[in-house]
């Protein structure tokens, strides 16, 4: 009795008495889903245009973030060794391009999983390689005061981090749409083999594709790592991304940003109002079976494309 | 020439159907088991047996059972993990509060146990397939590991939280604890690897086994072929899981010799994946190829340095081993997709053949 009590009765009578508490239990949920969003909406790009569902995105956020941060270290200006982090990573996308994929072509999906993780692997171990393994701080001078909106106080960060997470998908969707390239990619992610027909090069449409998702992995890093520090858990992220696809759908680039929103506000609501029941640190499995109790009633995710299957 | 099938004729129904139907290939695998059984418990020293043979036979059960349900039945997972850490921490509540029943019942309960789980966690896959289903099965990883850690019964209320296992007999041998022999052990393994491995091979052919693969092919059209996809996803989930909760629970007793969750943990979901898919899809030869491959590489790598004389510090060879292990993966999922089992395939086609190009 007591145990359900803790359910269903005590957190919505602390969420009652103390509006503000709750209101800030939100926005700190919304703002770790949005780099949710931005490790998720890499794998939405890549998995649109190729099919490939791409293990490696959590260990590209962190490749790219200790190149950066690495690059700094060094000496370099800002500028400069966001340019050439850049530079690395685009030159990554065409090593893999000319590598990996183009050597599984027409390979069953699995597979080209597999091979995903191995690049997680190698880039993991790379990173470390060159970089060392500690944790290193990332500090590019982002704002990291705080306001107070009423009662309820937000960082000013995390505030700069969501309009870094829209601006970057209000780029991409007018990238996808208005340019040249764009429309090549929606034609692939379309239907390969017509777009092969009508002339489009899949080996340069997939370079790209994978350029752009170096590039959201980058912007993802900076962000992640300028709040907690760039160290090796970033790679972990990628696993919280899997959630967030499911429920936004595996196609949808605003579907990956709301999911990730969704995913985020309710396991820090939940951790904080119900995980005290049942002994905390439910957040590490909330977002899996959330996933899991949506499947069962949308399985397309809340946007993506419904899935209809010829016999 | 010196694999051939000609010649070698069947004259009842039973020897038509045996699991092992060509001559050269039975007594192949009956010298193995012989040569496992006998030769390399008196030949192997503690670090073979221990460190490498154990290991490998268990991750091979584990990785059977994964191939059960990903390589026969088509059904992606990734919570192999979990499924092993309901096994183990089973297999020690029986063994610890019912230790009368003796460790090969604790170990099977374990495995019953985790077939429970399975078909728990197997019912989103009546609904949805692939890549979605590689979600909700990583919520059973997430979601039972977190049970395992957190509720106290599952340990019984040790404090540490990693409890050892009670030292137990089988047939008046110890083959788990500390003083346990290594050899005890390794024959304890052995055992329910041979077993369970001819049990997959029966398995695969049997009904059951067809419908799983008719499910893995086209789930639709299996359907209409009046293959019940209920029961044959739910039986795949089941069996594989139960295959997994025994590994779990033999890699608790007789190689770490403790319960901890951080044998299970995600990473081991992933190594057993590698496995399947570097020994091949959906073969039995195939579990056990890979299973060695996967353990002995990050072995060889480690060691590798030291044999031709180049003098790194272990920081640089542990990030170096990491690297390899991954452009082995990726080359060896582009030089032969379906895997070692495949290459063995080929070589006895080559045997077949062989001193004539064809």
């Amino acid at each position: 009795m007591e145990f359900l009590y803790s359910i269903f009765v005590t957190p919505f009578v602390e969420m009652w008495t103390a509006p503000e508490f709750l209101a800030e239990v939100v926005l700190g949920g919304l703002m770790s889903g949005i780099m949710y969003s931005l490790v998720a909406l890499g794998f939405v790009l890549i998995f649109k245009a190729s099919g490939v569902f791409n293990f490696a995105q959590g260990v590209m956020v962190l490749f790219a973030a200790l190149n950066f941060v690495g690059l700094i270290d060094a000496g370099l200006p800002i500028v400069v060794a966001l340019i050439a982090t850049i530079l690395i990573m685009v030159a990554l996308a065409f090593a893999i391009e000319r590598v990996v994929l183009r050597n599984l072509v027409n390979q069953e999906h699995i597979i080209l999983f597999m091979a995903t993780i191995g690049i997680a692997y190698f880039l993991e171990g790379l990173g470390e390689m060159i970089w060392g393994g500690d944790v290193r701080p990332l500090n590019i001078g982002l704002p990291d005061d705080v306001w107070f909106v009423g009662d309820i106080l937000i960082q000013q960060s995390e505030v700069f981090a969501a309009a870094v997470a829209g601006s970057l998908v209000i780029a991409l969707s007018l990238f996808f749409q208005y340019t040249r390239t764009g429309r090549a990619l929606r034609a692939v992610a379309d239907d390969h083999q017509a777009a092969l027909s009508v002339g489009i090069p899949l080996n340069h449409i997939w370079i790209v594709v994978w350029a752009v998702a170096g590039l959201v992995a980058l912007v993802a890093g900076i962000m992640w790592g300028s709040k907690f520090w760039v160290q090796f858990s970033l790679s972990t992220i990628a696993l919280k991304a899997l959630p967030v696809l499911i429920l936004g759908g595996f196609t949808s680039i605003p579907g990956a940003i709301i999911g990730g929103l969704i995913i985020g506000a309710g396991e820090k609501v939940a951790e904080v109002f119900w995980g005290a029941a049942y002994g905390g640190a439910i957040e590490e499995w909330f977002a899996y079976v959330l996933a899991l109790i949506f499947l069962f009633f949308r399985p397309q995710g809340l946007f993506g494309e419904k899935i209809i299957e010829r016999v | 020439m010196f694999y051939r099938e000609a010649g070698d004729f069947k004259t009842s129904y039973a020897a038509d159907q045996s699991i092992l139907s060509i001559k050269l290939d039975r007594y192949f695998v009956i010298g193995l088991i012989a040569f496992g059984v006998i030769v390399v418990p008196m030949i192997g020293n503690d670090y073979w047996l221990g460190s490498l043979l154990i290991p490998v036979l268990v991750l091979s059960i584990a990785a059977l059972g994964l191939n059960i349900l990903t390589g026969y039945a088509g059904q992606l997972s990734l919570g192999t993990g979990a499924f092993m850490a309901t096994g183990a921490y089973m297999a020690y509540k029986v063994a610890t509060n019912l230790a009368f029943l003796g460790a090969p019942v604790a170990i099977i309960i374990g495995g019953l146990s985790a077939a429970f789980a399975g078909v728990l966690f197997g019912l989103p896959s009546l609904r949805i397939k692939g890549f979605y289903l590689a979600v909700t099965t990583l919520a059973a990883q997430f979601f039972l590991l977190w049970l395992f850690t957190h509720v106290d019964w599952f340990v019984n209320y040790s404090i540490s939280g990693v409890p050892s296992i009670p030292p137990m007999e089988f047939f008046g041998v110890l083959i788990s604890g500390a003083e346990a022999t290594t050899e005890a052990r390794y024959l304890f393994v052995l055992g329910f690897a041979i077993i369970l491995g001819l049990a997959a091979r029966n398995l695969a052919r049997c009904k059951m086994g067809r419908g799983w693969m008719a499910i893995r092919d086209m789930d639709i059209a299996a359907e209409i072929i009046g293959i019940d996809p209920l029961k044959a996803k739910l039986s795949a989930f089941a069996i594989s899981s139960f295959y997994c909760g025994v590994a779990g629970a033999l890699w608790a007793f007789c190689f770490i010799n403790t319960v901890e969750p951080g044998a299970y943990d995600i990473n081991r979901s992933f190594q057993i994946l590698f496995m399947v898919i570097i020994g091949g899809l959906g073969s039995i030869l195939g579990s056990f190829l890979g299973a060695a491959f996967i353990v002995l590489l990050p072995i060889f790598l480690n060691n590798a340095p030291q044999w031709i004389g180049l003098n790194l510090t272990s920081d640089v060879i542990s990030h170096m081993e990491i690297m390899i292990f991954g452009a082995l993966i990726v080359f060896f999922l582009i030089v032969e997709p379906h895997g070692l089992a495949r290459l063995w395939q080929i070589a006895k086609e080559k045997l077949r053949r062989w001193p004539f190009p064809y």
